[in-house]
């Protein structure tokens, strides 16, 4: 029997499988910006959370949420988006900080103070795990990753920046 | 979609929201401009990128304040005249020199991070929501701005002079900041708003922490510019409201 439950369940596993355009190694449910599904007026709500307010990628995930959904035979489907609590770096899943790594990506320091001037906390290497690292460049290729450099292993990698 | 003007029935909640977002929407308007001529490539990217970060703050204030008008935020920011909008004089100042263009990024995200901070306790709860997200970006925003001028004011000869310039040219607009107007004050005494003046002590600290290490002068509170928030702006907003309306005058309803 088809209950509105294992609705939701079907639609939230659909909609886990989304990934961020612009970081593809990464779902949304390993992003955090997955926050739940609902059943209004026989349409199933995806619930998502902004990760920066005009992040341009936010629309391509609700596209594709809606198609990933159609695709696991859900037809009426809208994408809403929750503001609070606010979304922050925080949230990505541990399996999405050993995703990011596993990519290239240093994930973002859980405890960096976002004050500090011209600082950037010890950032790891994702590739030998040396902390001598600096910045190269604080905007890169997406507004969520800075540009790094290894002193120990001399490779360049991108990190996310902590967003808190 | 029609392409004629419209006048939004201002009860003070609307009015707030609507200076808000529209200080956010010219100021990442501005930002927009640099694209394609910014002084390096990364710098390129970050202006961009902060003027998408108050574009979508000012989407989510025009969309809240629209549930209260019967207005969509297409309307809002594409219907209103120059006289509508209620935005600071500081942020539709052109971008000038990069030194203007930052020193103007400075002053307002110096005013915006701790005014969204508190906003933060609004008892509207989407604008508390709002204010949680703006207040994450625009601390980066005012770390970006504070690191630029303190290399340009602690900079070069020219850089030193160029910063030090805009300093003085723009600070004379940063009064209107700290307005709160009856209307405010209800939304004040609601506990729905802030009273900006005080959040001032914070500003001044931090104008006297980076002017300090960018070995800029902070010139005499004096005589200040104001009128943004009344709709009574400088020569400058209708230019780029030409620009930013133009296709939805002349396309009503167009879309991507």
């Amino acid at each position: 029997m088809v209950t509105a439950k294992n609705i939701l369940a079907r639609a939230l596993e659909a909609a886990a499988t989304v990934t961020d355009p612009e970081i593809p190694a990464l779902t949304v449910a390993d992003l955090g910006v997955l926050r739940g599904a609902e059943l209004v007026d026989g349409t199933v709500e995806i619930l998502i959370t902004p990760t920066y307010s005009g992040c341009p990628a936010m629309h391509v995930i609700a596209l594709d949420i809606e198609t990933a959904l159609a695709a696991a035979g859900i037809a009426k489907v809208r994408v809403r988006e929750v503001l609070s609590p606010a979304w922050t770096t925080d949230w990505l899943t541990d399996a999405g900080r050993e995703k990011l790594a596993a990519t290239g990506i240093a994930p973002p320091p859980r405890a960096a103070s976002r004050r500090a001037l011209f600082g950037a906390a010890d950032i790891a290497c994702p590739r030998c795990g040396s902390v001598a690292t600096e910045m190269l460049a604080e905007v890169v290729s997406t507004a969520c990753k800075s540009l790094h450099r290894c002193r120990t292993c001399r490779e360049p990698f991108d990190a996310f920046k902590c967003h808190r | 979609m029609p392409s004629t003007s419209i006048f939004v029935d201002e009860i003070p909640l609307v009015r707030f929201c609507l200076g808000r977002a529209d200080d956010a929407l010219v100021l990442g308007h501005r930002l927009s401009e640099w694209s394609g001529k910014a002084p390096t490539l990364e710098e390129e990217l970050a202006l961009a990128n902060i003027g998408l970060d108050l574009i979508g703050q000012a989407r989510a204030l025009y969309t809240y304040a629209g549930g209260l008008t019967g207005h969509s935020e297409d309307e809002l920011a594409y219907l209103r005249d120059e006289r509508g909008y209620r935005n600071l004089l500081l942020v539709e100042q052109p971008n000038g020199d990069f030194a203007v263009t930052i020193v103007r990024q400075f002053f307002y995200s110096a005013f915006a991070d701790p005014f969204w901070r508190a906003m933060m306790g609004s008892r509207a709860a989407t604008l508390a929501a709002i204010a949680a997200k703006a207040e994450k970006e625009i601390s980066y925003h005012l770390r970006h701005a504070s690191e630029w001028l303190i290399r340009l004011g602690d900079g070069t000869e020219e850089s030193h002079r160029r910063a030090q310039d805009a300093v003085d040219r723009l600070f004379p607009f940063t009064g209107e900041m700290f307005g709160c107007d009856d209307g405010e004050e209800s939304l004040v005494a609601a506990g729905v708003a802030i009273n900006p003046e005080i959040i001032r002590p914070v500003w001044d600290a931090t104008l006297a922490e980076i002017l300090a290490h960018a070995a800029l002068t902070r010139p005499r509170d004096g005589w200040m510019q104001t009128g943004g928030r009344a709709g009574v702006h400088s020569e400058h907003l209708g230019h780029l409201l030409a620009e930013l309306q133009y296709l939805q005058r002349s396309y009503p309803g167009a879309k991507w």
